[in-house]
């Protein structure tokens, strides 16, 4: 770590050509033009202040935050409870009866929970449990190979910040992006199947299987997000101090032990982080599968924000309530995940 | 010869490379190739033309046919080699294909037909990234359009997110008033509400706003980030409080003290969110998706999706649009890659 921050300290003060002089003449413009706001601003704002007094000034600082907060996140969240219990499908809340429990009732009414074809909301119970599958077994696996990166990232070795930079690429591409790029390595004549028949093998309907489709959408969403967790679980790791090592290794620790004793209790904190922000982003999938399978084939890749998006909007459903109905429940889930992990953090700090 | 081994396994002086190390770096490589590897193959197939896309077994890279003109026919003919039952080789170029014959002829001999079986010739070709699936995508595809429509919201919203959430994580950390803890509790609260959770009462208040189809309806509602006002009140807490008194006691307004002495010290975390910022609306799909219904608004990840839609499969423009779709976002993080993986490791944990 030393040596390399030296070297790149040694780099930025190198006289000669650097984009710093290409852009200072640009960099001593837009001073010039934000000291010109600062004044405007300062000119306008001085009365206020003296009007209102110092203390005071704080709510003018908070003010527009606040109000798109308030008006769209509060405000929706209240609605959301509204739109759950009033039926039709219009969507001025004025123009929608009261139903009560009824969107509830039609999202659990189940002859046998555990099969969707004996319930009313059919759709929405296989996309419960596509969602449950592909949580545990999209963040398991990113969470795994996270951690084997971050873990090699962490050698200190020749090329470091080349391979941590390749990791993390994927993760600027954009869902829509990163979906027709897989597909197109997936389909029928693909990349894959060429590779597999080349190998003497049958080509696989990798799109067109609810087994290959479910898994694949696994597969991609990890390449996508991996590298993201990768560098966080990386700076979690350079922040444990060295010394710790050199302890261990003089006490006769083998790597293993040093690695289960030092590395994975001092790495648990910025785990912790990766792991409620993981089953957060998992549990909201939609755009990249949209893209990828569009919830095919049949609805075994159909997720829960997909089910409230088609209840919602496509098709001209309009069934708002519905849709509604179905956030809560999801924004429950979350709430119970998040309070389940909080619970077990404060449980692991205790310790 | 073993000074050269030395060198080769000698890592910054210190040591020999170890076994473990070599695994290392195997494993690091197969990542690079994993994760780079998708984006090359497309945009390798992007060069292909439509016939080289439907062909399989597909091949790395985009070949041409090499043709020629012939005497006595209009178009040029495609050349193939062929080789004799008597294990002569030939070039000669194909006039037409009937079934499983090829009917060839010689370009020195043009007016003599040769009659050979199509397992006989072989095509004649040479690497070529071609252009038309650019050319041809750009004109059913509004790129510069959608390209347009991205900048707009990624650039407005991103400023508008950095404005206000400083201002209030500014008040959050540095000021005494009535209220502040509510304020920082529903922050903390709303962390984990996403916006997929409350699409429909969102999507009302728009539509009572009436900026359905409107830039504006992508732009303002996800600006007042938890995330961003969390992430900048950590930051600015460690900003020592007397640099403020100081700053009074010379004078200086509170909205000075915000611009010139919070601001500029803040710019780690400013920086770290705008990259957040720029991630987040230059991917958004579901809320522009419900926002945005007539095609001239779209931004470029629903125009391309939609574009895919349309075209189910012709596959050779899709790949043509996809890669300009990711260039930009590429060309950013090719020159700015260290910043933003440094950035986001470091402030990203918080």
């Amino acid at each position: 770590m030393a040596p390399s921050a030296r070297a790149s300290d040694r780099r930025t003060h190198r006289p000669g050509f650097s984009l710093r002089t290409l852009f200072s003449p640009i960099t001593w413009l837009l001073s010039l033009v934000y000291d010109g706001i600062v004044n405007v601003v300062d000119f306008i704002m001085h009365p206020l202040q003296n009007v209102l007094g110092v203390r005071r000034m704080a709510y003018i600082f908070v003010l527009p935050n606040l109000l798109i907060f308030a008006i769209f996140i509060l405000l929706p969240m209240i609605l959301n409870f509204y739109y759950a219990f009033t039926g039709g499908t219009n969507l001025f809340p004025e123009d929608r009866p009261y139903v009560g429990m009824e969107n509830l009732n039609t999202l659990f009414t189940c002859g046998n929970f555990l099969d969707p074809n004996t319930c009313r909301a059919d759709i929405f119970w296989r996309a419960l449990i596509n969602t449950g599958g592909y949580v545990v077994s999209q963040v398991t696996l990113t969470i795994l190979l996270s951690l084997i990166s971050a873990l090699a990232l962490n050698k200190g070795l020749i090329g470091r910040g080349f391979f941590r930079s390749a990791f993390f690429y994927p993760v600027l591409l954009s869902p829509v992006v990163v979906a027709l790029i897989w597909k197109w390595i997936l389909q029928q004549d693909g990349l894959f199947n060429a590779l597999i028949v080349s190998l003497g093998g049958d080509r696989q309907p990798f799109l067109l299987s609810a087994q290959w489709a479910q898994a694949w959408v696994v597969v991609i969403s990890v390449w996508a997000q991996m590298g993201f967790y990768t560098l966080i679980l990386l700076a979690g790791l350079q922040a444990i101090p060295g010394e710790l090592y050199e302890a261990a290794s003089i006490d006769g620790a083998s790597p293993w032990q040093s690695f289960r004793s030092i590395t994975l209790p001092m790495l648990m904190p910025t785990m912790f982080v990766v792991i409620v922000l993981s089953i957060i982003r998992a549990v909201q999938i939609f755009d990249q599968v949209f893209a990828f399978t569009g919830g095919g084939p049949g609805t075994a890749t159909t997720y829960m924000v997909q089910y409230i998006y088609s209840v919602g909007f496509s098709n001209q459903q309009n069934q708002y309530g519905l849709a509604s109905a179905a956030s809560l429940v999801m924004a429950f889930a979350l709430l119970l995940l998040t309070a389940v992990q909080l619970w077990l953090g404060r449980r692991n700090e205790a310790t | 010869m073993r000074t050269v081994l030395d060198f080769l396994t000698n890592t910054r002086g210190r040591k020999r490379l170890t076994y473990s190390d070599l695994l290392t770096y195997l494993y690091l490589m197969l990542g690079t190739l994993l994760m780079f590897g998708p984006v090359v193959w497309l945009v390798l197939s992007s060069f292909k033309s439509q016939t080289e896309i439907l062909s399989f077994p597909p091949r790395l890279l985009p070949y041409r046919q090499e043709t020629m003109a012939v005497e006595g026919y209009d178009e040029p003919l495609a050349l193939y080699n062929v080789t004799f039952d008597d294990g002569t080789t030939r070039q000669l170029a194909q006039v037409r294909r009937v079934g499983i014959e090829a009917q060839m002829v010689d370009p020195a001999n043009p007016t003599e037909v040769i009659r050979v079986n199509i397992n006989q010739r072989a095509p004649l070709e040479y690497i070529y990234f071609g252009l038309e699936n650019y050319e041809e995508g750009i004109t059913s595809f509004d790129f510069l359009l959608y390209l347009w429509n991205s900048v707009i919201v990624t650039f407005f919203a991103t400023i508008l997110t950095l404005l206000i959430n400083s201002m209030a994580a500014f008040a959050l950390s540095k000021y005494q008033f009535r209220g502040r803890d509510t304020i920082m509790f529903m922050t903390i609260g709303t962390l984990m509400v996403p916006l997929s959770v409350i699409l429909i009462p969102v999507f009302l208040v728009i539509t009572r706003i009436g900026w359905n189809n409107n830039l504006l309806g992508v732009i303002i509602p996800a600006a007042a980030t938890p995330t961003g006002v969390f992430l900048l009140r950590q930051y600015m807490l460690t900003i020592p409080d007397e640099l403020i008194d100081s700053a009074r006691i010379d004078g200086a307004s509170e909205w000075r003290i915000y611009l010139q002495i919070i601001l500029p010290l803040a710019r780690p975390a400013l920086a770290v969110l705008a990259i957040f910022s720029i991630m987040w609306r230059w991917n958004d799909f579901l809320w522009p998706l419900i926002v945005l219904s007539r095609s001239e608004l779209f931004t470029l990840q629903i125009g391309l999706r939609t574009f895919q839609g349309e075209l189910n499969v012709e596959w050779n423009l899709v790949l043509a649009m996809t890669v300009l779709t990711l260039l930009p976002i590429t060309l950013v993080f090719a020159f700015l890659q260290k910043y933003i993986t440094s950035g986001i490791a470091t402030t990203g944990m918080k």
